[in-house]
């Protein structure tokens, strides 16, 4: 499949008029929405826990956690009134606990908290900032870019370069703003680095379209520098140290609320970042399910208006994490203990070191925007209709229909919504860009590999570097039999190659090598001068060709 | 509840079994491609040796069929089910509800290969599930499928029997139960589709076997060892297709497994019967109105274990039997001659 790039063209915004933005209108009422918020998520979390004695145990199980979570995991962007909030919700529990008469004490409880939850997950977009951070982006990142080539400081400002030559763009993005007019998009991109965020949000603005709002790690606020762009962008907070059923239930309210109102959204499915470098194999379903659900109510309203999944695949040459991710995922797998650095983002200083790095060195970043689904994984064509098996018009509706009329059953949208996400998974397959540094970190770790399948994974992993090295001919030979085979796969329509797959073999193998986690302190591949190839970190290996797994490539390396 | 009627894809004998069950509870419509038994149905209220319930009607099309419910039966081969599914598939949408009661297996051939050949390098992706070639074929996400010990003529002759509907589902495990259910019928629900469907599958395997060994004159010891032998085969074989273990000894299992190899009703037993006779598969299949699915299963089984790389004795001495040479004396001494194996090494 040759899906052409977009580097070139300019896209105007779709809405000029900021006011029209659903973000805008949503922060305008945001008290109100907070309100709608509160009052729908309490109402599901009543459904949920029906009875004054189970509503109780819940609010007291939920008191018990947030006590814990206080005490083991503070965070910098807890409010100072945090602990006052919760002896008094303790005080006011002890009251009615037990007791037969509660005088509705319990839904009260349960609305405060909720609205506590509510406001804090709702944010505080500003369209003043949004601006400002995205001059800094396309000025201040520009001019980085330009870095590399001025010979002096008044160079810096001369450069022609944008961040358009660093980010190749391809894929469905003129249908991906037909259907922002004629629907609510859900974005749901793969996640390998913090940022993605700050990327995704910059190709959004670049293609003309309104800013979407997105589940940011509420941990990310605890970063000056980052929780400036998240309140820029729209982001609302998502805690992932609270895991109690009533923070739950409001956060999805809160998404599935601002995408009936259509807002545009952001998901990243997996979750978390990808510890192994691998594509997600599983998908969460949670927000995916509220996408799901505000549909479902769409078609019940009168408006009926459409919801469109949009797959998104980014792919790096380097991503800053991976040390400590592979790591973690290592550790995880539970074979060894492994010595965790904490994570490269812990101050805005060295995210700011690391953006220059990245902005000054790295090569080109891939993003491929996915052909838009409906929520059962039908694709739709640019009018916004979905198309079924045999190319024939569906109308989705359907799917929640029984008996000629639209029917609440939670279990057959849960199942429809892990169907989603497999499909998600397929797509993210086929839009996934092979840059050549993953062409050439996936052949060697599996040449390297061969020699010791005698090992397991954890004990080759650990044998030392200088044990380990290749001669380049051999590798060479490798790398043409995957070559053909990826060529065979793009004729299929199963992935995507980079451009510099047109090139000759040497000039591609070169350009991955160059490119391949060019700012670790240990390269994870390098060609020697006498004529080898070595790595210098074999988890980092390990972790870039992940990358490439699930497609049964190794086939190609016996 | 469901005001529409519901269909029924398929006449053969299960087919109108199926049917004349949700008579009971709805009204039903039924369509099969054969325009005699069509005609048959439709003069005498009968389909073969099958009487029909005075509220089974007959469709000339399968656009009829669709069009008019919401809750459709497929009960075909699985030889024709992809081609059924092709053809209906205009007619189906998203609110169609399919539960299908074929116990087979499709399969895509790899690029140059005949079915024929005796090394089909066969990985899962070449073997679908019936619910899986609905999934693949129709707009219809719905599905479900029926396994269980349901001898098409017991149940026409009322004793009774129970059956499992599966489906990841809840509510079309419901709507199966509501609609098959009846004071002689039990229904059971299972969320395991693939599970149960691949018990159905592979119990036919075994049901051939038996049916050899009925042939040969032998008694209950002998079966008893099949029956628990081929039980822990069908769990590996399952188990290699991405079924799991649990459903495998309930109803639709170790149920079905019990009633096919014990009776000669079946048509898979019969095929094992009459080859322990000494009769050809040719011939066997030239006197048979009704496919025995069995057969085809043995087939894809024994060439998946082997491309996969794994031990499946009764399958593949079944396969020679069937498809070579290999007597079914020959075959039960290889047998009988298996070094000792652990009794249970499946849960």
């Amino acid at each position: 499949m040759k899906l052409p790039y977009n580097n070139k063209q300019t896209f105007p915004p779709i809405l000029p008029d900021h006011d029209e933005w659903p973000v805008v209108k949503l922060s305008k009422h945001r008290e109100e929405f907070v309100e709608l918020v509160t009052r729908e998520a309490v109402a599901r979390i009543k459904a949920l826990r029906p009875g004054t004695a189970e509503l109780i145990k819940e609010l007291e199980a939920t008191r018990y956690k947030e006590k814990l979570r206080l005490q083991n995991e503070p965070w910098e962007v807890d409010p100072d009134d945090e602990v006052a909030f919760w002896k008094k919700v303790k005080a006011d529990l002890m009251e009615i606990s037990g007791k037969k008469e509660t005088g509705g004490r319990e839904d009260e409880i349960l609305e405060r908290i909720v609205r506590r939850y509510a406001d804090e997950i709702a944010g505080h977009f500003k369209h003043s900032y949004y601006r400002l951070a995205r001059e800094i982006v396309t000025f201040g990142f520009a001019r980085l870019l330009n870095a590399s080539q001025a010979d002096n400081f008044a160079g810096l400002f001369r450069g022609k370069r944008t961040l358009r030559d660093k980010i190749r763009i391809r894929g469905y993005v003129e249908q991906l703003r037909k259907l922002a007019k004629l629907g609510t998009i859900v974005m749901v991109p793969t996640h390998f680095s913090n940022l993605d965020s700050i990327l995704i949000g910059w190709v959004i603005h670049e293609l003309g379209l309104p800013p979407f709002i997105y589940g940011a790690g509420l941990n990310l606020f605890n970063l000056k520098l980052f929780a400036y762009f998240m309140d820029s962008v729209g982001a609302y907070k998502v805690d992932r140290r609270k895991k109690n059923l009533i923070y739950l239930e409001t956060l999805k309210m809160f998404s599935n609320l601002a995408i009936q109102q259509g807002c545009h959204s952001l998901f990243f499915p997996g979750g978390t970042r990808s510890r192994s470098g691998m594509i997600e194999k599983k998908l969460k379903l949670g927000l995916l399910g509220t996408a799901m659900e505000a549909q479902r109510i769409n078609y019940e309203k009168d408006n009926g208006q459409r919801i469109f999944v949009v797959p998104v695949v980014l792919n790096y040459n380097f991503v800053l994490e991976a040390p400590s991710l592979i790591h973690q995922y290592l550790e995880r797998e539970g074979q060894e203990k492994y010595y965790i650095d904490s994570d490269n983002y812990t101050t805005s200083y060295k995210i700011v070191k690391f953006l220059i790095k990245f902005f000054t060195k790295q090569a080109e970043i891939s993003v491929t925007l996915g052909r838009a689904m409906d929520l059962f994984g039908n694709f739709v064509n640019d009018d916004g209709q979905s198309i079924g098996k045999l190319g024939r018009p569906i109308d989705p509706k359907g799917y929640f229909m029984q008996d000629g009329r639209i029917v609440y059953d939670k279990q057959r949208d849960e199942e429809y919504t892990r169907l989603l996400s497999q499909r998600i998974i397929e797509e993210y397959h086929k839009f996934n860009e092979v840059l050549p540094s993953h062409l050439v970190a996936f052949v060697a770790y599996l040449v390297f590999r061969k020699k010791f399948s005698n090992l397991d994974l954890f004990s080759f992993l650990r044998l030392p570097e200088d044990e380990i090295s290749l001669e380049y001919i051999t590798f060479m030979e490798y790398v043409k039999k995957v070559v053909d085979a990826l060529k065979m796969y793009e004729e299929k329509e199963r992935l995507l190659l980079a451009p510099e797959f047109e090139k000759p073999l040497e000039e591609l193998v070169q350009t991955g090598l160059n490119n391949l986690g060019m700012y670790h302190a240990k390269r994870p591949l390098l060609r020697h001068p006498l004529g080898h190839i070595y790595t210098q970190d074999l988890s980092l290996l390990y972790y870039y060709h992940n990358r490439l797994v699930g497609y049964n490539l190794e086939q190609y390396v016996r | 509840m469901c005001a529409k009627p519901v269909g029924v894809i398929g006449a053969g004998s299960f087919g109108t079994t199926v049917a004349n069950l949700l008579a009971q509870n709805s009204k039903v419509l039924i369509h099969t491609r054969s325009k005699e038994l069509l005609e048959q149905m439709r003069q005498q209220h009968r389909s073969r040796n099958y009487e029909l319930h005075p509220d089974v009607t007959p469709v000339d099309t399968l656009e009829e069929l669709a069009a008019s419910t919401e809750i459709i039966f497929p009960v075909v081969s699985s030889s024709g089910f992809r081609e059924v599914m092709r053809k209906v598939a205009p007619y189906l949408y998203p609110y169609h509800r399919l539960i299908h009661g074929t116990k087979g297996l499709d399969v895509t051939l790899p690029d140059g290969y005949t079915a024929e050949d005796t090394n089909l390098p066969l990985t899962r992706s070449h073997i679908k599930t019936m619910s899986e070639v609905i999934l693949e074929e129709t707009a219809v996400v719905k599905v479900g499928c029926l396994a269980g010990p349901n001898l098409a003529r017991e149940i026409a002759d009322k004793h009774p029997a129970a059956t499992v509907v599966a489906s990841r589902f809840d509510s079309v495990i419901a709507e199966g139960q509501r609609l098959l259910r009846n004071d002689l019928f039990q229904v059971y629900g299972n969320k395991d589709l693939i599970g149960i469907e691949l018990t159905g599958v592979l119990k036919n395997i075994i049901a051939i076997a038996a049916g050899a060994l009925s042939g040969l004159g032998f008694g209950e010891n002998a079966k008893a060892l099949l029956i628990s032998r081929g039980m822990v085969e069908m769990i590996h074989l399952g188990k290699a297709l991405g079924g799991n273990t649990e459903a495998f000894i309930g109803l639709a299992g170790i149920g079905d497994l019990v009633a096919t190899c014990s009776s000669s009703l079946s048509r898979n037993f019969t095929v094992g019967y009459r080859l322990a006779q000494g009769e050809t598969l040719p011939q066997i299949s030239a006197s048979m109105q009704e496919v025995a699915e069995g057969v085809n299963t043995v087939r894809i089984m024994k060439n998946f274990a082997q491309y996969n790389g794994f031990r499946a004795p009764i399958t593949e001495k079944l396969y020679q039997v069937l498809f070579e040479d290999l007597t079914v004396e020959e075959a039960l001494q290889y047998l009988m001659k298996i070094p000792l194996n652990v009794d249970i090494d499946f849960l």
